[in-house]
């Protein structure tokens, strides 16, 4: 009975944890107003505020069921799959010229979102000309 | 001779046990017949697509990627809590971002997209963009004073240790 208890508010606690962080990524996204500090709200934010939550799911899975792993590895996919989506909003955003254009690299000639091959020159976006 | 054997039927050994690891995971049910079948699964879908996988990474250090993966999960605890105290106080005016580059002193495809996974997952920081020859990182951070703190931050606590990891 009281390990029921406890479980009970070991998933409580979880989920206002991971509720809280969530609420705070979306407040962020509202707030900021520029694409690539809107971009940090989410794919930060986001990462515990959804680890939280399975957690909470695994505890009230091993309270009150057989338990579950399967939260691990959504867990796992999400930490794989978060960085490659969020790269690529920023590409986007370099590419737009929808945030300031970054310093240019000490060693290289340019980055590779910028380093467009002459022939498609003419088809980048206007704004950066 | 033996060796060979072993590497021609496993050309990527950690990839076989991950594989077994997530298919049993996905059964959800632990028992000898999932992990003998994900064993199988783990032996034959690496020897099916080994010929999109050039080089497997030379000498990976198992040991220090567990002890690496602990400090990454411990900072993106503490970050988040920075970054949420960041976005419900820090006024839209006061706010300080910033691009910083950083010098890569790693070569291979496999350490520099975890260096990368791990700035974007860290909160407050994410990694854009590659310069064209691979030497450099560009990374935006979402609020800081002194942005060349911040990257010989990322340099000792995680550029380091992941070069130690792959050497």
């Amino acid at each position: 009975m009281t390990l029921e208890l406890i479980g009970t508010w070991a998933a409580a606690l979880c989920l206002l944890i991971g509720a809280g962080f969530t609420l705070v990524g979306s407040i962020g996204l509202l707030k900021f107003n520029d694409p690539m500090t809107r971009l940090h709200a989410p794919t930060k934010v986001g990462t515990v505020g959804v680890g939280a939550l399975l957690l909470a799911s695994v505890i009230h899975a091993f309270t009150f069921e057989g338990g579950s792993l399967h939260e691990l590895l959504i867990m796992g996919f999400l930490f794989v799959t978060a960085p490659i989506s969020a790269n690529f909003i920023a590409k986007v955003n370099i590419h737009r010229r929808s945030c300031e254009t970054p310093p240019p690299p000490p060693r290289d000639d340019t980055w590779s979102t910028l380093d467009v091959p002459e022939a498609d020159r003419q088809t980048e976006p206007v704004s950066q000309r | 001779m033996l060796g060979k054997a072993f590497s021609w039927l496993l050309p990527h050994p950690l990839l076989t046990v991950l594989l077994a690891i997530v298919w049993t995971l996905l059964q959800n049910d632990v028992s000898a017949g999932m992990v003998v079948f994900g064993l199988i699964l783990g032996v034959i879908i690496p020897l099916m697509t080994s010929i999109w996988w050039p080089e497997s990474p030379r000498g990976f250090h198992m040991g220090r990627m567990i002890r690496y993966s602990i400090v990454v999960i411990w900072d993106i605890l503490v970050a988040n809590v920075q970054v949420a105290w960041i976005v419900l106080t820090v006024p839209n005016s006061k706010l300080k971002p910033a691009w910083i580059v950083i010098p890569l002193e790693l070569r291979q495809p496999e350490a520099i997209t975890l260096l990368a996974g791990t700035i974007t997952l860290t909160p407050g920081t994410v990694s854009a963009d590659l310069s064209n020859e691979g030497h450099s990182l560009l990374v935006h951070v979402l609020h800081t004073d002194d942005p060349d703190a911040v990257c010989r931050d990322i340099n000792t606590r995680y550029q380091r240790r992941l070069k130690e990891i792959f050497e």
